[in-house]
């Protein structure tokens, strides 16, 4: 765990910390821990230190070893600083069944670093993730909070450039369709089939 | 097939308005009123008359699950937990509901905790799914605004809480003692039972925990009637279901259809055929990553539903069918479902904490070759003491992919370890 000398949360975040904690009952204030987790790692570029989680264990009046537990125990929270962008690339069986191989190949190719690693100018991560939930969009990946599917090489490293140049790429379906209905067409509900959708 | 009429999930795509109004339109929270009046037993005995099976994959009784709950609220308050840790690989329903039909999934919680005697409902969803989590946080704020949940839920009287509560990246919590404990706020390690939740659950409470799909469909089972749900698909397996279909097929799509489809059926309709025509398959996972995979001649043939995949030793899981032509490494492929299980055993138990580290690394040298073939018994008789041995259920779900590739695919195991001996560089 790396060094960090202090930490707290910011109003905003103090106020939504209150709304985390009432939607438990009394007495069971630790079972906000994850939520509590999750903002100070967002509030602190994505990472949690030493501080961050003891900040959370007194607010919950939880021992830090407790809190320890659970920031070790599940896979999102970064205990190391991370790149802005966090690129997590799924490898599951359905994604590698339709081409994840060549999306991580072309996503260390344009980052110029491996699973694991981050870009010299901080910018970038890139993770190996497993799967993501997304299976009918394969090849998929997840960049902070957004799903990019349906790749293939090019849109991969298109949304990728797009990132290094400032810009917000379009998340979602990166081929024809709207989200997971067959790109030929759909084959139920058939009295849609004039919507193209903007949700 | 499934006609249109028949469909429970009619946003599923999300090409109409999400919203309350849109939903509203499309049917949902019409009459809610009326059917909490039908009383809490009434609703239980509707939904258990409807046939309808759990949809997180174990398939138990849903009707009969809710029915396990103490009869009386004492003390203890009651709760429903659902889960949306949707982590199956292979597996995007429970996305589809949370982000375009959730007014389903918040009526369907207010009818559940009502039939229970539960105020409150927490829904456990995926961290990964942050979009997803928005969409749900967005409909019940309009169910509140509204007046169809909160102190008096659909003018009813009965108050109803609906709280979202995002996972941060664990697959054993979708195990529901790990899902249980991971709410409670600690790590996502599964609990000895008995107690059962119905008995010593949430905060030590009642607790019936209850998949997003299982939990959406029932408004309009209360609706339209029970017998219109059982209905549809076959004797034991009713109802209907949704499927997502991955891999190598023309147009990999969700879509629900009726329970029993055949599985050849469901790939070419909706679809569009497996890649390169179906006599270019090699292989089915019908059920998500845990069930064990089928070849081609059973695929020929089998049915989709909880009964007939038992039959041929697999399952119906999730429904998460995932296709496999002739291309595929299949070994490869299977390593890499150990490579998963292995990742996310919580180590509590010692045969899955070391077993998935066993069963993988055994399964990687077989997969490059670099292996005898005595060592595929011996990968076999891995899996049979990992599986049964565990608390929960993962230390099975390591194991079953493993024994059905062998006893399917027995003759790719031993040809890549066979390639490799004769120094044939393809091996790897």
């Amino acid at each position: 765990m790396t060094e960090q000398t202090s930490f707290a949360f910011n109003q905003e975040n103090a106020e939504k910390a209150k709304m985390h904690i009432a939607k438990y009952p009394d007495g069971w204030q630790s079972s906000a821990v994850m939520p509590l987790l999750d903002l100070a790692q967002r509030q602190n570029d994505g990472w949690l230190s030493t501080v961050a989680m003891d900040y959370v264990a007194e607010m919950l009046s939880m021992p830090p070893i407790r809190v320890y537990e659970v920031a070790t125990f599940y896979t999102m929270y970064n205990l190391k600083p991370v790149g802005k962008h966090h690129v997590q690339v799924c490898t599951n069986l359905p994604c590698w069944l339709r081409g994840s191989d060549a999306i991580a190949g072309i996503c260390k190719k344009s980052l110029g670093v491996e699973f694991g690693e981050t870009t010299e100018d901080g910018q970038f991560t890139l993770s190996e993730v497993e799967c993501l939930g997304a299976c009918v969009n394969a090849p998929m990946m997840q960049i902070n909070d957004d799903f990019y599917e349906d790749l293939d090489s090019d849109s991969a490293e298109q949304v990728i450039e797009q990132l290094k140049a400032g810009k917000t790429p379009k998340a979602g379906s990166q081929g024809v369709r709207h989200t997971c209905e067959p790109a030929g067409g759909l084959t139920s509900l058939m009295h849609q089939s004039n919507l193209k959708g903007d949700a | 097939m499934l006609d249109d009429k028949d469909r429970i999930f009619t946003n599923i795509y999300g090409l109409e308005d999400v919203g309350v109004i849109g939903a509203q339109k499309r049917g949902d929270w019409d009459g809610t009123k009326k059917i909490l009046e039908l009383g809490r037993d009434k609703i239980i005995e509707n939904v258990k008359d409807s046939g309808l099976r759990g949809r997180g994959g174990a398939g138990f009784s849903t009707g009969m699950k809710w029915s396990f709950m103490p009869k009386e609220v004492g003390e203890r308050p009651h709760y429903l937990v659902i889960n949306a840790d949707e982590g199956e690989p292979g597996t995007c329903k429970d996305r589809e509901i949370m982000r375009h039909d959730p007014h389903k999934l918040i009526e369907g919680a207010l009818i559940a905790s009502f039939a229970m005697g539960a105020h409150a409902a927490y829904c456990y969803i995926r961290g990964e799914f942050y979009r997803e989590a928005e969409a749900l946080e967005r409909a019940a704020q309009e169910a509140y605004d509204a007046g169809l949940i909160g102190d008096n839920a659909c003018g009813s009287g009965y108050k109803f809480d609906f709280y979202v509560h995002r996972g941060m990246g664990a697959y054993i919590c979708g195990e529901e003692s790990a899902l249980i404990e991971s709410l409670e706020g600690k790590k996502g390690q599964p609990r000895m039972k008995p107690p059962f939740p119905a008995n010593v659950g949430l905060y030590g409470c009642p607790t019936t925990v209850n998949n997003v799909e299982s939990i959406a469909v029932v408004p309009e089972i209360l609706r339209r009637g029970p017998e219109w749900f059982a209905g549809i698909g076959r004797p034991n397996n009713l109802g209907t279901k949704l499927f997502n279909i991955s891999g190598h097929v023309n147009q990999p799509c969700t879509v629900e259809e009726e329970m029993g489809i055949p599985l050849k059926e469901i790939i070419e309709k909706h679809a569009g055929g497996v890649r390169g025509g179906w006599d270019n398959l090699m292989a089915i996972i019908p059920g998500g990553a845990s069930v064990p995979v089928l070849p081609k001649e059973i695929c020929d043939t089998v049915l989709m539903d909880f009964d007939s995949l038992r039959e041929v030793h697999s399952g119906l899981g999730t429904a998460a069918i995932m296709v496999m032509d002739k291309s595929t490494d299949i070994v490869r492929g299977i390593t890499r479902l150990s490579a998963f299980y292995k990742h996310e055993s919580c180590g509590q138990c010692t045969p899955c904490r070391e077993g998935t580290g066993w069963m993988w690394r055994m399964m990687e040298r077989i997969a490059t070759g670099n292996a005898e073939i005595e060592e595929i018994d011996i990968l076999e008789g891995v899996t049979r003491q990992v599986e049964g041995h565990t608390i929960c259920a993962l230390g099975d779900a390591a194991a079953w992919p493993i024994q059905g590739l062998i006893r399917h695919f027995r003759p790719a195991m031993e040809k890549k370890i066979a390639d490799a001996k004769a120094g044939n560089p393809k091996a790897a």
